[in-house]
């Protein structure tokens, strides 16, 4: 679909870019220390750094995957809202003070606070390292679906625009910029999303009947709702070939007989309901069989209600419960796609509309990440319980978060900004559901791109919602691309170099090479970016945070309650786990078919999300090793 | 290390994380009930996925609250309050 370019949202994006970029220098000037670079001094309010904490957790993912989730699948989307939060909880009880009295700079400091080895800096400095690198991906990747329809800039501009942005604010001033960047756009994030959320209370639930959903099956006599759908179906059908049954897609020769409507067949029912198709020629994408042309030919918004409870065509004014049980009253039109072999040999992408009650969206089950809680078989539920399981202990294992702990001035202000920090980002994540829910009814949805939900969603409510939305949009991936790249340039210098190979640097010596790294990570990150273009950010995302939750979280979890942890015991914690849940990835159906194009039968991971095993499996070996090396080292009690 | 607080604080998480595991178990054991009517007519996914965000910021700040009335471990420097 192609979008008009904001010129308001392209001067409030430059704008935002520049007065980050000054306040980065204008911090840089004075903050030239390692302690200024990778800490801020220690000497950031907990007030701020807990809207810091808000500003570096709220990706892209999720404001604009999670928002497009429900978009789409209904209530999906938000178990990802209620596991995101629900990790912060580990995160405060179990993991935040003894972080912060532990560590100086990394997590690798804290892990390694009772046992000075440079063993557990480097195997800590590289799990950092692969889980910023990982958690990276999607960002990027995110960074370049957004610039590309807002600034009509490509898919690679956009990555690197925003690459070169990042770069320039880390390597001014480090963790001082960094965190007023963060601060600034958890800020705007939490407050827009409330205004936002505010009008769409405000403008309730409206039908309409844009879907073309036929009563009964096309050639009879059509009670299409719509004249337009109704005149082109009465013609006379287009014959069945092999890619398209007469069992499944009925398809009519166009108004004025260009291009091609297709109807599908509903899967339960016998109705009919008009598709969007959209095929590539040459380099030349047709929709419908007729090239694609800015406001001539071009897919057609979707998502809507077309029956409201009580037959009411518009409720006005919505209180926040009452606007959910209308949704679960109503009959919903959400589209999904499927990609069909032509008959010429090349593929057909088709958006058909979904008739769905509203009492079905709002239940778990309904995107192909869930649908396996439905099955009868325990194979498939175990998706859905390690992925939760996965996001829970995942946010306490993040490099970008646990470096916020150092920011502040002791123990007690860890405990407040983190407080600040769940507040904030719940707050957040209560509003997600009702702006994807407020995209699924509005008739904006692009069918083709899942993450423009939330920014067309707010186009409906004029340019300077828009215009807003998308540049807080941009600056949340500037935020959290910060956070990783300052963790990731910290693992390196720090932790690798300075500690785990010994190389001896002065101050300003680390400062240089933790920012030299910073640039080589960003550079990295530009590269993924562009290369795992076509990735579903969401569902990356889920992964970095089963690496994370397997490669760190047994080894911080033991060493703060199990006095005979060895350091043994830690090393082979962090690489098992790390190995074990990157390897189980690398074999999933996901990887099979998006990265090898291979078939997902032949995968050999048993589900995709590996936490359920792996985080037992590092919590595991990190009990036996510790075990049998410290029976070996202290040869008086248990031996022999 | 303090005992009193910390205790307090794994006693909180055991808590949520009972709640936690109440919601996945329902999810996958047992989704019709996901869809009964559980507060004003929204439905349990709704209102237990709300429940859990909303008993995180509740239980944060009564942590919070506590934490500030204990005041009693030694090796904190409790001096001035750093907010703005």
């Amino acid at each position: 679909m192609f979008y008009e370019p904001s010129s308001l949202a392209v001067v409030i994006f430059c704008l935002f870019v520049g007065i980050t970029l000054g306040l980065s220098f204008w911090l840089g000037r004075k903050a030239k220390s390692a302690q200024s670079y990778f800490a801020a001094h220690g000497e950031i309010p907990w007030f701020v750094n807990g809207v810091a904490f808000a500003g570096d957790y709220l990706s892209a993912a999720s404001f604009l995957g999670i928002c497009g989730m429900i978009a789409f699948y209904g209530y999906d989307g938000f178990l990802y809202s209620i596991g995101y939060l629900a990790g912060w909880i580990v995160a405060l009880f179990v993991i935040a003070e003894p972080m912060k009295r532990l560590g100086k700079f990394t997590f690798a400091d804290a892990l390694d606070a009772k046992f000075q080895s440079p063993g557990i800096k480097i195997a800590a400095g590289v799990s950092t390292l692969v889980v910023s690198l990982f958690y990276l991906i999607p960002q990027m990747v995110g960074a370049g679906a957004l610039i590309k329809p807002l600034l009509g800039f490509s898919h690679a501009t956009g990555v690197i625009t925003v690459g070169i942005v990042v770069m320039l604010i880390v390597v001014t001033a480090g963790m001082v910029s960094t965190t007023w960047v963060q601060f600034i756009k958890g800020t705007l994030l939490v407050v827009l999303c409330t205004v936002l959320v505010g009008m769409i209370l405000n403008r309730g639930l409206t039908t309409t009947q844009a879907a073309l959903e036929t009563e009964s099956a096309p050639g009879h006599e059509v009670a299409a709702k719509n004249a337009a759908l109704r005149d082109v179906v009465n013609g006379t059908p287009l014959p069945p070939t092999t890619a398209w049954p007469e069992d499944k897609y009925m398809r009519y020769p166009g108004p004025d007989g260009q291009g091609i409507y297709v109807i599908r067949k509903g899967e339960s029912s016998s109705r009919f309901a008009r598709c969007q198709t959209v095929k590539v020629v040459d380099g030349k994408t047709l929709i419908n069989g007729i090239p694609q042309a800015r406001g001539k030919n071009d897919l057609i918004p979707v998502g809507e209600i077309t029956s409201l409870p009580k037959d009411a065509t518009t409720t006005g004014p919505l209180g926040p419960f009452d606007y959910l049980r209308t949704i679960q009253e109503s009959r919903i039109v959400v589209w999904s796609k499927e990609v069909v072999k032509d008959d010429d040999g090349s593929n057909v992408t088709v958006y058909f509309a979904q008739p769905r009650n509203g009492a079905d969206l709002m239940v778990p089950g309904g995107s192909p990440t869930f649908a396996g809680i439905k099955s009868r078989n325990l194979i498939d539920k175990l998706d859905f319980i390690s992925l939760m399981l996965a996001l829970f202990c995942g946010t306490a294992s993040l490099p970008h978060i646990l470096i916020r702990y150092y920011t502040v001035k002791d123990q007690r202000a860890a405990r407040l900004s983190t407080i600040v920090g769940i507040a904030s980002i719940g707050v957040f994540y209560i509003l997600t559901l009702y702006i994807g829910l407020a995209a699924m009814t509005s008739l904006v949805l692009d069918p083709s791109n899942t993450n423009m939900a939330a920014p067309l969603l707010a186009r409906s409510y004029g340019e300077w919602m828009f215009a807003a939305v998308s540049a807080v949009a941009f600056t949340t991936v500037l935020g959290t691309v910060s956070g990783l790249i300052l963790a990731a340039s910290g693992a390196v210098a720090h932790d690798l170099m300075s500690h785990g190979f010994g190389l001896k640097f002065d101050d300003a010596g680390k400062v240089r090479v933790a920012k030299i790294s910073a640039i080589a990570v960003g550079i990295i990150a530009i590269g993924l970016g562009i290369i795992f273009e076509k990735f579903n950010v969401t569902f990356l995302v889920g992964w970095a945070f089963n690496i994370a939750a397997s490669a760190n979280l047994p080894s911080l979890v033991m060493l703060l309650f199990w006095k005979r942890t060895t350091k043994q015991g830690i090393i082979a914690a962090i690489l098992v786990g790390m190995c074990s849940s990157l390897g189980w990835v690398l074999v999933s159906k996901e990887a099979f078919k998006d990265l090898y194009g291979l078939p997902a039968t032949q995968a050999l991971a048993p589900f995709s999300q590996p936490g359920l095993v792996t985080i037992p499996l590092g919590f595991l070996t990190l009990i036996v090793v510790s075990l049998l090396t410290s029976a070996k080292s202290s040869s008086d009690a248990k031996t022999a | 290390m303090q005992p009193r607080q910390s205790r307090d604080g794994l006693a909180l998480f055991f808590l949520y994380m009972a709640m936690y595991l109440g919601f996945i178990y329902i999810n996958a054991f047992d989704p019709a009930l996901m869809k009964k009517p559980a507060f004003a007519g929204v439905n349990t996914a709704v209102v237990y996925g709300f429940a859990l965000i909303v008993v995180a910021i509740v239980m944060a700040f009564l942590y919070g609250f506590f934490g500030e009335q204990a005041k009693e471990s030694p090796e904190q420097d409790h001096d001035q309050p750093s907010n703005p």
